[in-house]
């Protein structure tokens, strides 16, 4: 559809219609939830982290073809990755997504020779304001989730 | 009976608006309408000509604006059938109007053992506050389910009021649109002991209301949904009902006498109108009042029966299953409010769709967390039509939606 080119991407509608990762991992695996008030979209996002490593991680909830395929994407992208890898990653992800970091000075620069991959295609995203809170919706989920004790 | 909705069209500045060659198409009157050029008109004189404070000045100025306040409450017990009008409260909007009631009436005559009975359909305005002060007080809130065709399941009816003190509850779903049976619940509650308390904010923008046929104790509704400015809302209550509650808010105008050991209340309305009251809104909402009866509530109902029975059809009959709209089948037994959803299709990305052709619609839980959850979804579509819309408006919104088939079908 003329205009939504720039949103819908193919492989957002892919990640959307197959979602990477798909589930729940069970206690004592962590365990966020994220809610978009806005909207209604729900996230869980499930980590099993070993050491410094996401060993695992699962997907579940409900939402629109931008939360989805970012939550799809984010899961691909941080499974068996270092947390201090993740959550500069999750710095230059929020950093495409045109949000400022509250507060500058614990979160450090931020890593722009960090590939962003399939992420890149969310990249359009920003062209639609009101829908960029459902792209970062599993970003803040995962960062909740890597804070949170094991279950 | 009716009218022709293309001319009513035409009092709408904002529905004349051209976006990219495309004309406005506003399906979202269920969250908040558009505003008439009277009513723009009359806020505009009374800021250019007559503004001044109320109740409390002697020069020209302080009268004119008394006697368009009070002129705009008036017009409002008029139009609600209300039998006095110091029983019209002007709020900030249904929400406050509701929460005025919980924390006065409710404060006052709830506590532990008592039961208030709400239902599975409202809106978060009508749950939240009373929830909150469920936990101070410590009562039960009962609720009454739904039926599958979204009507409300009365069956328990007389079970569910067995000892509560109130039931509030929706006139119109403002997620299935449907109408409810309000004067048969009244009068259950009424039998039961119960008051009763209608939050009509869906309803009198869309049909005529007679607060006295509905035998209700208190009813909230909001003036920016019925073609008034936002930032004004209106409580009608029982006068027995009002004298004996405690106030709401405290400060100026709603005092009689204030001394260092304490004060007294003002009478009915100033009791519960603490501060400077949104003077020009209602000045607006009056003016809105007018030019609904000048149309005539009968004539706005018929259209939007005609207007939601056109729709329905166009969509089912394009779309057949792949297009589910919740609620009602049934446009003599709902509202213009068409909560739709398509297989395969997150309503977000519908209503991004639809933003393509300038179509308005709401996208998301509808402030009604508790009837999604029932509903089995996380949100909705939602295309509501009021006064102004017409059938290109239907037409437009159904040809759209083969978009999102088109790019997500699956």
């Amino acid at each position: 559809m003329p205009g939504l080119e720039d949103l819908y991407r193919e492989i957002i509608l892919d990640h959307y219609r197959t979602p990477r990762n798909r589930g729940e991992l069970p206690p004592p695996a962590r365990m966020a939830e994220g809610h978009n008030p806005l909207c209604g979209d729900e996230i869980h996002v499930y980590l099993d982290v070993q050491g410094d490593t996401i060993v695992d991680v699962k997907i579940s909830g409900q939402g629109c073809s931008i939360s989805q395929s970012s939550a799809s994407m984010m899961s691909a992208a941080v499974k068996g990755k270092d947390i201090n890898d993740v959550l500069a990653l999750v710095k230059r992800f929020k950093q495409m997504m045109s949000i400022e970091e509250e507060n500058a000075d614990t979160t450090g620069e931020i890593d722009t020779s960090i590939k962003l991959g399939d992420l890149e295609a969310l990249q359009g995203v920003v062209k639609f304001p009101v829908r960029i809170k459902c792209a970062t919706l599993a970003w803040n989920t995962l960062v909740q989730a890597l804070e949170s004790p094991e279950r | 009976m009716t009218f022709d909705s293309s001319v009513v069209r035409r009092d709408f500045p904002v529905l004349q608006r051209v976006i990219n060659g495309k004309p406005l198409v506003y399906l979202d009157s269920a969250n908040t309408s558009q505003k008439p050029d009277s009513v723009i008109t009359a806020i505009d004189h009374f800021l250019r000509n007559s503004y001044g404070p109320i109740n409390r000045s002697a020069y020209l100025l302080a009268s004119e604006a008394t006697d368009a306040y009070e002129g705009a409450r008036a017009k409002v017990r008029k139009f609600i059938n209300a039998p006095q009008v110091h029983e019209i409260v002007f709020t900030k909007n249904a929400t406050e109007a509701l929460n005025l009631i919980a924390r006065s009436w409710g404060a006052a005559n709830l506590g532990s053992g008592d039961a208030v009975v709400l239902t599975h359909m409202e809106h978060h305005a009508n749950i939240v506050p009373w929830q909150m002060l469920a936990a101070e007080k410590g009562f039960e809130i009962r609720w009454i389910p739904l039926t599958p065709d979204g009507q409300l399941d009365l069956s328990d009816l007389n079970t569910l009021l067995d000892g509560a003190k109130a039931i509030s509850f929706t006139a119109m779903s403002n997620v299935l649109g449907t109408i409810t049976p309000v004067e048969q619940i009244v009068s259950a509650a009424h039998r039961a002991g119960a008051i009763a308390i209608v939050d009509a904010c869906q309803s009198v923008p869309h049909m005529p209301t007679d607060v006295q046929a509905w035998d209700a104790d208190f009813v909230a509704f909001s003036s920016h949904k019925m073609c008034g400015p936002s930032g004004i809302g209106v409580l009608w209550g029982r006068e027995s009902l009002l004298d004996a509650m405690p106030p709401f808010l405290g400060g100026g105008n709603m005092i009689a006498d204030v001394k260092l050991e304490g004060f007294k209340c003002a009478e009915l309305p100033a009791k519960f109108e603490a501060g400077t009251p949104p003077i020009v809104e209602a000045v607006g909402l009056g003016a809105a009042v007018d030019y609904l009866t000048s149309l005539g509530m009968e004539s706005v109902r018929a259209h939007e029966v005609e207007i939601t029975a056109y729709a329905m059809r166009s969509l089912k009959d394009r779309y057949g299953e792949r297009i589910t709209i919740h609620g009602p089948t049934s446009p003599a037994c709902r509202g213009a409010t068409l909560s739709i959803a398509l297989e395969g299709v997150h309503p977000h990305d519908v209503s991004q769709i639809l933003d393509q052709e300038n179509i308005c619609v709401r996208a998301g839980h509808h402030c009604a967390k508790p009837l999604m959850r029932i509903l089995g979804v996380t949100a909705t579509a939602r295309a509501s039509f009021y006064l102004y819309n017409t059938e290109s408006d239907a037409d437009i919104l159904t040809d759209t939606l083969v978009g999102a088939f088109d790019l997500f079908g699956m």
